[in-house]
């Protein structure tokens, strides 16, 4: 479905990506991890074509995504950003609905409401939830609203950036198990980037680790523990000591 | 070799100008181009027309206000040397409608707008906003910028006409109440002495300011740093950019208008 092949991108002397392959079967769950700053964010934000790699190529279904209609691609991918990303200028509902009140796949006022409004109860909040602004929700009322907002068009292809980053144990929970029943529900091919590694088990059938601008390691994720890579093991088990060094 | 390290600052600061000339021309040419091209965001646009222009008024007109006030009493003190009292509310007028009607109408909404505008996409910026309208297939360009450009470069010219009446009406309570003016003839003088294109200079120079106001405030928003700081930065580059600019296209435009 998704298939990386050879990517780099740099930032000025920084070389964030050297070299990234990777392929995501359709209806897979690939979780990438890796530690700060190694590159997952520019990873998905190249596919997304947010950012623009410096060479490799990018296939989507077979695609590529240099070459696809921009609005045609785009309105395959559903995204739930880290700090939600919700317009503090719309309601919940104007949130969720975004994309139904706009562009080719426009619907009615009232028919896009009511969409929002299945959407929000599907990510386990109350109908009178939509007409509040962002800014009356908690953390992980807004992570679920972006949620909702990511499953609205039902896409093909779901991406997920740190999306338990500061929540409580207990609602990272839920939002793992709300990914996982989601993405096994629409058939959804995901990606998701953590360094949360209850997240990882929860979420993955796949997991690959990026480390210095490469994929290090990558496989199911039950053989994640059982893998002999030397880095890999240092990120799960979080050990200060190994060949990821300390202070970077 | 000190002459060389001052040779290279300069040319270093002269290269930094043109970029930033170059970026923003390259800007201003893409909003232009989605000006004319579909999709367009009608309820963006009313909420920036609103926002900019119906919001703007109060601090315009107290601006026009006390402005034209001022100004009559400078003109009545300085013709009072040559005797020449009788040309306040000629001067008020012609004073207000071309010069300070626009600029300080155009200053005032540029504090005003510029800096909102900024700080507003500035903040989605940095918060994935705009990242967020891209993965839902929405150009910022046509969602954000395009909206408010056309609301500033509408609203202004309306803006300074409601300041210039003001202005002059501000004029005129002075020179009644204090320097003793008939209110008929003053009136009178202001309405004889003004040309169409006294009001019409200024009101083309209002729609030029207005969209300097929101390209300055929408550009660097667009190109806001990560952090408060750098929200922060963009906001003052915003308000400074968009008043020296107006500056100078005041100046241009004046002669391009108003020379032999």
């Amino acid at each position: 479905m998704i298939a990386l092949s050879g990517i780099h991108k740099a930032f000025g002397p920084n070389r964030v990506l050297r070299g990234v392959d990777l392929v995501v079967p359709k209806g897979e769950s690939m979780v990438i991890i890796g530690g700060s700053g190694t590159g997952k964010s520019v990873l998905l934000k190249c596919i997304l074509g947010l950012v623009r790699p410096d060479a490799g190529t990018i296939e989507v279904a077979g695609e590529d995504v240099t070459r696809a209609d921009r609005d045609a691609f785009l309105s395959r991918f559903g995204m739930l950003f880290q700090g939600a990303a919700l317009f503090d200028s719309l309601t919940v509902w104007q949130n969720v609905a975004f994309r139904l009140l706009r562009g080719p796949g426009k619907r009615p006022k009232a028919e896009a409401r009511e969409i929002a409004i299945d959407k929000l109860r599907r990510v386990g909040l109350r109908a009178e939830v939509a007409d509040l602004f962002p800014a009356e929700l908690s953390g992980g009322m807004q992570k679920r609203v972006g949620l909702a907002r990511a499953i609205a068009a039902n896409p093909e292809i779901i991406f997920f950036d740190e999306p338990t980053t500061g929540l409580d144990p207990i609602m990272a929970g839920v939002i793992n198990e709300l990914i996982r029943e989601i993405v096994v529900e629409m058939g959804a091919t995901a990606m998701t980037i953590t360094h949360d590694m209850t997240s990882v088990r929860a979420i993955a059938d796949d997991v690959a680790m990026l480390h210095d601008g490469i994929i290090q390691w990558s496989g199911p994720v039950a053989e994640m523990d059982a893998a002999p890579d030397p880095y890999l093991q240092q990120f799960i088990h979080g050990r200060a000591e190994g060949p990821i060094p300390a202070v970077r | 070799m000190r002459a060389a390290t001052i040779l290279a600052r300069v040319g270093r600061a002269v290269l930094a100008i043109l970029a930033a000339t170059g970026r923003t021309t390259r800007f201003a040419a893409e909003t232009l181009s989605h000006l004319v091209r579909p999709p367009f965001y009608w309820h963006e646009f009313g909420a920036a027309l609103i926002t900019i222009g119906w919001l703007s008024l109060p601090v315009v007109g107290m601006t026009a206000l006390f402005t034209g006030g001022a100004l009559a009493l400078q003109i009545y003190a300085g013709g009072a040397r040559f005797s020449a009292e009788a040309v306040v509310p000629s001067i008020v007028a012609i004073g207000m409608t071309r010069e300070l009607g626009p600029v300080l109408g155009g200053l005032m909404v540029a504090a005003r707008v510029a800096s909102s505008v900024a700080a507003e996409i500035g903040t989605m910026k940095v918060t994935e906003q705009i990242d967020a309208l891209v993965t839902l297939s929405t150009n910022p360009m046509k969602y954000l910028t395009v909206p408010r450009v056309l609301a500033a470069t509408l609203a202004l010219p309306v803006l300074v006409g409601v300041g210039d009446v003001i202005g002059i009406m501000g004029g005129y309570l002075v020179g009644v109440t204090q320097l003793g003016f008939n209110h008929a003839a003053y009136l009178t003088n202001t309405v004889e002495f003004l040309e169409f294109w006294d009001v019409g200079s200024g009101i083309v120079k209002g729609a030029v300011f207005g969209f300097i106001v929101a390209l300055m405030g929408c550009y660097y928003g667009m190109n806001s740093e990560r952090g408060a700081q750098g929200v922060g930065r963009a906001t003052k580059s915003a308000v400074v950019a968009a008043a020296v600019l107006i500056l100078a296209a005041n100046y241009v435009l004046t002669g391009l208008f108003f020379s032999a």
